[in-house]
Parts: C-alpha cells; sequence; structure tokens
C-alpha cells in the first residue's frame, strides 16, 4: 500500500456497504477513523508506511453495523460513496461520513490480507 | 546641424506624430511597427493652444515679440565655476559684512542686559537687609537668633542661585539667531516685573514707615531669594527640559546632492530647531563636494544643446507672444521626448568604467601605504644604541615615508575628485597623527576613502560663515507638523520638513503564565 507522491495509486479494494443505524436523533455507523492530512501520521499503528496521511479504521464497535458489514480495524478508506479519502483532512473525512440526509455509506476499503490473498489466488492459478 | 541629423532617419515618423499632436490624437501601433525598442511610452500627446490670442492680451502686449537676445537665451546654462566670483557673490559678501556688523551691536547689547538684571537681581536682597541699618539704625530691632539663622539661609540662597544662574546662563553663545529668543525674553520681563514689584512693596511699606520689625524684614528677603529660585526653575523647565521630549521627526535633505538626513527634536521655534539642525549637520552629513556634481550638469547641458526652437514667422506676430512661447517650450518638450536619446546608455558605461578606475586607484593605493608603513618602526627602548641620526620625531617619520605613497594618493583622490579637499600638509599631518598612535595603514587611509562630516576639514575651507533661515511660518512660532523651511548658504540649501510623531494609544492584555499549555500532536480518534 506504499504510494508514490505523484503516481497513481493502485490497490485492491473491498466494497463495504453499511446500513446507519438511528440511534436517538443521530445516525451512527459504528467505528472510529483516524488519519488525515493535518494529523500526525508517523502514530498510526497500522499503516505501514509511516508518512501515509490517509484514513484509518481505528475502533470497531462490536455489534455495530459497520463489524455486520464486514469492516475490520486497521482498514485504510480509499472512497466513501464515491469521494476520495486519501487526501482529506481529519474534519472532511468526518463530514463524509456523518451526512445526515444519506442512510447508507458505500466504502472502498483497502487491506494487507486482500493484496496477499490476492497474490495467492494469482500464483496457485498460473497462467495458461 | 545636430537637431537635422537627429530627425533624419525618422522624417515621415516625426511629420506623421507632428500632424498627430495637432489634433490631439495618439497612434500607438504605429509606434510600435516603425521601431522595435519599445518607444511607444515616449509618445506624447500634447494640445497646444490656439495660435489666435485671447480677447485682453492685444491691448497689453505692445513690444516686439522678436527677442534680440535670443543667442543668449536659448543656450544651455552651465554653472560657474567654484572659484570664480560673479557679481552678485559681490553683492552677497558686502551684504554679509553689514549684517555682521549689526549682528555685534545687538549681541553686545542683550549681554549688558543681561548683566544689569543679574546686579539687579543679587543686589537686591543685600541691599532689602543692609538698608535699614543704614537708615534708622536706632530704630531698629535687634536681630535675635532666628533672625541670624535666616541670615545663614539668605547666604546659602544666594550661593546656590549664583552657581546655578552660572551654569544656565552663563555659557559661550552657541550662535545668533534671527530673532529674539522668546523665552529668554520673558523670563527676563518676568524678573524685573517681579524684583520690582518687591522694590515697590519694600519701598512704600518698609522704607516710609521705617518699620522696627527687622526678623520681618529679614523674612520678606528670604522670600524674595525663595522666589528667585523657583523663577530659575521655570527657566530650567522652560529652556531645557521642555524640548528633550521628542515631538517631531524632521527630514533634512541637501539640495545639490540628495543627502537625506532624519532627527527627533522635541517642541522648538523654528528658529531654535534650526539651530540644533545645523549642529547635526556639521557632525552627521557628508562633506559638499562640488566637483561630484559636474557630471549631472554637463548631461544636462547636452540636453538642452541638441535643441533649438525658430521662430519662423517673424516678428509680425505680436499679439500671439504668449501663447508662443508655450507652445514652444511645448514642442521642445515634445522633441525632447521623441528623440533617440542615447545618453542612458553613455552613462552606464561610463559609470562602470568610472567605478573600475576608482577600484584599480584604490588597490594600488592600499598597497603603497602598506609598503610605505613596513619602512618604519617604533624604537623600543633598549635600542638606545642607535646613532642619534637615525632617530627621528614622528613628523620626520611622516615626511619619511610620505613620497613613497603620494603619488597613488593623489592619482586615488583626483579620481574621486576629492583633491581639493586635502591639501599635502594635511596629509603629512595626518600621517605623522596616525604613526604616533600606532595605527595600522588601513586606518590612515579611511579618512581618504570615505567623505568625512564637514567638521572632519580644515575650518576656512568648508565652513560656511553665514547661513539664511527662510521661512513662511513666523520663525519664533513653533514647528507643526508639515512646516517646511529652508536653511541656505553660499553653496547649497538644506531643506527641513517636519512630521509630528504620531499619538501612540496603547492597550494591556494579560497572559496568565499558567496559561501557556502544549499538546503533543496525535492522532484524533473520532467516532462516526
Amino acid at each position: 500500500m506504499s504510494f508514490v507522491p505523484g503516481q497513481p495509486l493502485t490497490a485492491v479494494v473491498q466494497r463495504i456497504q453499511i446500513q446507519k443505524l438511528r440511534q436517538g436523533e443521530n445516525l451512527i455507523l459504528g467505528f472510529s477513523i483516524g488519519g488525515g492530512i493535518d494529523q500526525d501520521p508517523g502514530q498510526n499503528p497500522f499503516s505501514d508506511d509511516k508518512t501515509d496521511k490517509g484514513i484509518y479504521v481505528t475502533r470497531i464497535t462490536p455489534g455495530g453495523p459497520a463489524d455486520a458489514a464486514g469492516l475490520r480495524m486497521g482498514d485504510k478508506l480509499m472512497q466513501v460513496n464515491g469521494w476520495d479519502m486519501t487526501m482529506v483532512t481529519h474534519d472532511q473525512a468526518r463530514k463524509r461520513l456523518t451526512k445526515k440526509n444519506e442512510d447508507v455509506v458505500r466504502l472502498l476499503v483497502t487491506r494487507k490480507s486482500l493484496e496477499e490473498a490476492v497474490k495467492q489466488s494469482m500464483g496457485s492459478f498460473p497462467r495458461q | 546641424m545636430d537637431t537635422e541629423s537627429t530627425y533624419s532617419g525618422y522624417s515621415y515618423y516625426s511629420g506623421r506624430s507632428r500632424g498627430s499632436h495637432r489634433h490631439g490624437e495618439r497612434s500607438r501601433d504605429r509606434h510600435k511597427t516603425r521601431n522595435k525598442d519599445s518607444r511607444s511610452e515616449k509618445s506624447v500627446t500634447i494640445n497646444t493652444p490656439p495660435a489666435e490670442p485671447l480677447l485682453g492680451d492685444s491691448a497689453v502686449r505692445g513690444e516686439q515679440v522678436q527677442d534680440d537676445n535670443w543667442g543668449e537665451t536659448t543656450t544651455a546654462v552651465t554653472g560657474t565655476s567654484e572659484h570664480s566670483l560673479s557679481q552678485e557673490d559681490i553683492v552677497r559678501i558686502t551684504k554679509d559684512l553689514e549684517d555682521s556688523v549689526g549682528l555685534d551691536c545687538r549681541r553686545y547689547f542683550t549681554l549688558a542686559l543681561a548683566v544689569i538684571l543679574g546686579l539687579l537681581v543679587f543686589l537686591t536682597p543685600l541691599a532689602f537687609l543692609v538698608l535699614p541699618h543704614l537708615l534708622w539704625p536706632e530704630k531698629l530691632q535687634s536681630c535675635g537668633t532666628a533672625c541670624e539663622g535666616l541670615f545663614i539661609s539668605v547666604a546659602f540662597k544666594l550661593l546656590i542661585l549664583l552657581l546655578a544662574v552660572w551654569a544656565l546662563f552663563f555659557r559661550p553663545p552657541r550662535a545668533g539667531l534671527p530673532r529674539v529668543f522668546v523665552f529668554r525674553a520673558l523670563l527676563a520681563v518676568l524678573v524685573l516685573l517681579f524684583v520690582v514689584s518687591y522694590w515697590l512693596f519694600y519701598g512704600v511699606r518698609i522704607l516710609d514707615s521705617q518699620d522696627e520689625n527687622y526678623q520681618g524684614i529679614v523674612q520678606y528677603a528670604v522670600s524674595l531669594v525663595d522666589a528667585l529660585l523657583f523663577i530659575h526653575y521655570l527657566a530650567i523647565v522652560l529652556l531645557e527640559l521642555r524640548q528633550l521630549q521628542p515631538c517631531f521627526s524632521v527630514c533634512v535633505t541637501r539640495s545639490t546632492d540628495g543627502e537625506i538626513r532624519h532627527y527627533n527634536l522635541g517642541q522648538l521655534s523654528i528658529q531654535r530647531a534650526a539651530l540644533a539642525i545645523l549642529e547635526h549637520y556639521y557632525c552627521d552629513f557628508p562633506v559638499n563636494n562640488p566637483a561630484l556634481l559636474s557630471a549631472s550638469k554637463s548631461r544636462a547641458a547636452k540636453h538642452l544643446a541638441g535643441l533649438k526652437v525658430y521662430n519662423v514667422d517673424g516678428p509680425g506676430n505680436n499679439a500671439a507672444a504668449a501663447g508662443l512661447v508655450h507652445s514652444q517650450s511645448r514642442a521642445m518638450i515634445a522633441a525632447a521626448a521623441r528623440r533617440r536619446d542615447t545618453s542612458h546608455n553613455e552613462l552606464y558605461y561610463e559609470e562602470a568604467e568610472h567605478e573600475r578606475r576608482v577600484r584599480k586607484r584604490k588597490a594600488r593605493l592600499v598597497v603603497a601605504v602598506e609598503e610605505a608603513f613596513t619602512h618604519i618602526k617604533r624604537m623600543q627602548e633598549e635600542e638606545q644604541k642607535k646613532a642619534p641620526g637615525d632617530v627621528m620625531d614622528p613628523r620626520e617619520a611622516a615626511q619619511a615615508i610620505f613620497p613613497s605613497m603620494a603619488r597613488a594618493l593623489q592619482k586615488y583622490l583626483r579620481t574621486t575628485k576629492q583633491q581639493h579637499c586635502h591639501s599635502m600638509e594635511s596629509i603629512q599631518q595626518h600621517l605623522a597623527f596616525c604613526i604616533t598612535n600606532n595605527m595600522t595603514p588601513k586606518a590612515f587611509l579611511e579618512s581618504y576613502l570615505t567623505p568625512g562630516p564637514t567638521l572632519q576639514y580644515s575650518r576656512d575651507h568648508w565652513r560656511a560663515r553665514q547661513w539664511t533661515l527662510i521661512s513662511e511660518a513666523s520663525v519664533t512660532s513653533g514647528l507643526k507638523d508639515g512646516s517646511i523651511f529652508l536653511l541656505k548658504c553660499v553653496d547649497f540649501s538644506l531643506v527641513v520638513t517636519t512630521k509630528k510623531i504620531p499619538y501612540i494609544q496603547m492597550s494591556e492584555e494579560y497572559i496568565d503564565p499558567k496559561s501557556h499549555k502544549f499538546v503533543l500532536r496525535l492522532q484524533s480518534e473520532t467516532s462516526v
């Protein structure tokens, strides 16, 4: 998941759709995010590349909508409802996720295990 | 002719533009296509006034239009050389002599007045004390202890007053100002009135009635001396303390070469401010060197010499004289703006060349001086065994090493146009001075490399004898924001403008020292 500045980023992503849960007058998703271009990337425990300023999932509420949808701790959010999450500030990311008029968020997330899974699957079936 | 050749290459162009500026329009793209260099910003639009005169003028103008002195008046003005005396210089010198005699009379007059006033002030308390003993000694009560104590007090207060007056007023005068010093005059009048009123009271109530209470008389004398001390305090505040707090920032510009300095002055009258500025001028401004301006004068002469205006209509056009002169000068300006002028090019190369030359001469000079300084050294005490013929005092040592550097120094001074500032005698004196005080060659050279303040040079050459203060406001009125005045001397003038230092409104903000707290920039985590 390392990126070269100026070059397009390629990653293996998983599509996750989370239905927001209504709690009182709030719509919650059930996870916490960290990171952003205005934050300190060296403190991120989940990233490989300590200069990566992307948005990461730091905590999942067990039994919440995110947990049910398959989001895991340490996932990096690449897109939320079509909006890019690789170069946003922390507050912008929060806003994109907590829009009041949206019931559902469609995320594209990436994690290391996905890449390895793809490699394995490609390796075990060599091209003919 | 010079002007013809300048126009020949652009005859179509100038003809077109002459037509254009009669109608007052500008043809910009025309200019751009005709010449590659950006001359378009030089195009000038001039609306010449109509040739017909206004109705009123024809009655006034009865004289000939054709000026017979046209040969003299259209040539360029060149500066007169510094050492020639023109008619106006002679007139000026005689006027100076007359003025200085008048000034001396005034100074002696004020000195005499001051001395009389001082004597009056000092002798009055003593007179108050002594007169009863002289006039009615038998009626007078004897002086008790308290009274004699007051004698001591009077004596010491008079002594203090004497010292204070000596300190404040008995200083050599710095200058002769054009008008009377208002505060001093007011103080003198105040003191006079004061003393006269005391004498009146004394004369009426004590002398006439021959009062026997001597202690009362002594107390009266003591009160007089006390009041005089308070007046002296008032004098200190008005004359010395009031102008200490800076209130105005004055900008002093020298008219010949544009040297600018800024000074802070307090609340002063214009003439006192001018005096303060002149004292600063002698210490701060580099010496006025007219030789440095000859280059710009010759350039100005060249600008004017290139163009001449001929009136081809002849002397018949009597009534249009005013409009004609006006249009002539405008035409000259337009032509000068349009002419292909390469003087900026010449200036650039000339200046570069001059700088190179100066640097080369300076390098040679530095080397020559350093080598000259190695030839002598200070004799140590132990080397007494040297023959007396070899031992030199500083002046002889300077004379011994001067010839080896004289040529290089002379050439350098000539290149930087400073040769009339330093005579050979003064250079040798300076060299002897540097040798005596163990200065390095660089220290010796510094005074020749940069022009110093006017005071550094010999007295008669550079110090102006008389300055004239030219001001629209009265010179005894105070400085105000935006007041402008001139200080003129024979060679140049100093233009002074004042600006008031603004009123500053300051407010305070308290920051609790405990409020300086910092946090690490951690990953913030937000729940969504």
